[in-house]
């Protein structure tokens, strides 16, 4: 058991159930944002509820935030012990002969998935922080000395799918996600040693999860903007 | 046919090495990749210069010496063959083919096209074996009983003729599927289970040690691989590798 992670399977194993941890975390997150398009009041309740939460804010946002982090620094390990393994490169590769575009870019889809997510936790978590922890103000409402100005959730969602640019930023940051995904969620399963005819039929729903997912978040970006 | 052959062209270990330009002529379509060399380097010889060093051996998809990477595919441009069975047939007239050896960290290039493979040796002796008393009172394998699905994976897995061309093809240097299809091939018997917790975990540590790559699965591999080793065979290894971490 000692010394697994020094390991090449043991590192990809870990990589491996990073993923699926963020995964099952981006389905959370989809579900919540998607009630902004149907009822602004149960987002807000819903936000007002992950943003106050203590075991939300105290134990499963730090999880989160370790397997985000996790996730991308065993990704650059893994790509630099990769690149080490051949230190002269051929004179003519093929490599779309034998394998996908997305399977051998999953660095540079990473990569773009990183840039959106600090310009997200910018955005969002980093605002959140200021306003509950910095500022003290735990109300989640508009006017906090107001009780019945509501929450502010709903307003400032709206408020950051104004600008066009922020809106094709974040829509071109989930096609390069989706990419990802179409290469990652199978191999997730590969790597934690899971190839047989009960993964293999889960290769059309990994399609419909990855398309799907990001596409959702696209689509509820578009309509904030188009709905302002 | 009339071809130009770029090659890698590499003294020894130290040396840099780099791509020569050949033009050959009268090239048969009959002729098989490894002739064509020949008559190449019948042709240097002729004029007094050093001929293309290659590996080969059986020249009949065996004994998978003959590593050559061409026109950026392992063995070349067609699929489930190595590089002797190809045939000048896949190539047209006019043709510029790139021939370069394997490229990988721990596939060290001796002399032009010819690697040293002996990282798969050391990985074999890590724990690709069964112990078995041979005192003359050995028992008859086939006395077992074995379940033929099994049977017919532990054939397929042992099938790999560690060519290297999936260490050849990964984007990674990886050699996951070799090592994988010699973990499987025991690990589906009843012969190789006793002994599976220390070969999974010797010859993991030796393909690291060794300086391979990290699987990314890609399936490169198993595309280029000549005898068509099923990337379930690296899953197989991985949970055969995560229990043995596990238990031990």
């Amino acid at each position: 058991m000692s010394g697994i992670l020094n390991s090449s399977i043991g590192r990809k194993f870990a990589m491996a159930l990073s993923a699926l941890f963020l995964m099952i975390f981006l389905v959370m997150h989809v579900s919540i944002n998607f009630t902004s398009v149907f009822s602004p009041e149960l987002f807000n309740e819903m936000s007002h509820f992950m943003g106050t939460n203590p075991v939300v804010q105290g134990l499963m946002q730090p999880i989160l935030i370790f397997g985000v982090i996790f996730h991308f620094v065993m990704g650059f390990i893994l790509e630099a012990k990769n690149r080490a393994s051949r230190q002269v490169s051929y004179a003519k590769n093929a490599a779309s002969g034998n394998s996908s575009w997305v399977s051998r870019n999953m660095l540079l889809t990473g990569l773009v998935v990183l840039a959106f997510l600090g310009i997200h936790f910018y955005d969002f978590w980093v605002h959140e922080m200021t306003v509950k922890y910095i500022e003290g103000d735990m109300s989640g409402l508009i006017d906090p000395n107001n009780a019945d100005s509501g929450f502010r959730y709903y307003e400032e969602l709206r408020e950051k799918f104004v600008s066009p640019v922020r809106v094709g930023f974040y829509a071109v940051a989930f096609v390069l996600l989706s990419l990802h995904l179409l290469h990652g969620f199978n191999s997730a399963f590969q790597s934690i040693g899971a190839n047989n005819k009960y993964v293999k039929s889960l290769k059309g729903f990994s399609k419909v999860y990855s398309i799907g997912i990001p596409a959702l978040f696209i689509f509820i970006a578009v309509y904030h903007h188009f709905a302002h | 046919m009339n071809l130009t052959l770029k090659i890698w062209r590499q003294k020894d270990a130290n040396d840099k090495g780099k791509i020569v330009d050949y033009p050959v002529s009268g090239i048969s379509p009959d002729m098989s990749f490894l002739e064509m060399l020949d008559v190449l380097n019948q042709e240097l010889i002729e004029k007094g210069e050093e001929p293309v060093a290659f590996d080969h051996d059986c020249r009949e998809g065996i004994c998978g010496t003959c590593s050559l990477y061409i026109n950026g595919r392992a063995h070349g441009p067609q699929t489930k063959i190595t590089a002797c069975q190809l045939h000048m047939r896949s190539f047209k007239d006019g043709d510029t083919i790139y021939i370069e050896p394997w490229r990988a960290k721990a596939f060290p290039v001796i002399k032009d096209l010819i690697v040293d493979r002996s990282s798969f040796d050391r990985i074999q002796q890590a724990g690709g074996f069964i112990s078995v008393n041979t005192s003359g009172n050995t028992q008859d394998a086939n006395a077992i009983p074995i379940e033929k699905e099994n049977a017919d994976k532990a054939f397929d897995a042992a099938t790999c003729i560690g060519c290297g061309a999936c260490v050849a093809s990964c984007k990674n240097s990886s050699a996951m599927l070799f090592v994988s299809a010699k973990v499987s091939q025991f690990a589906l018997l009843p012969q190789g289970r006793v002994e599976a917790t220390d070969r999974v975990l010797n010859m993991v540590k030796q393909m690291d040690e060794e300086g391979f790559g990290n699987c990314t699965n890609t399936g490169a591999c198993e595309v280029e691989c000549p005898k068509g080793i099923s990337l379930e065979n690296i899953a197989r290894m991985n949970r055969e590798y995560l229990a043995a971490s596990f238990k031990g």
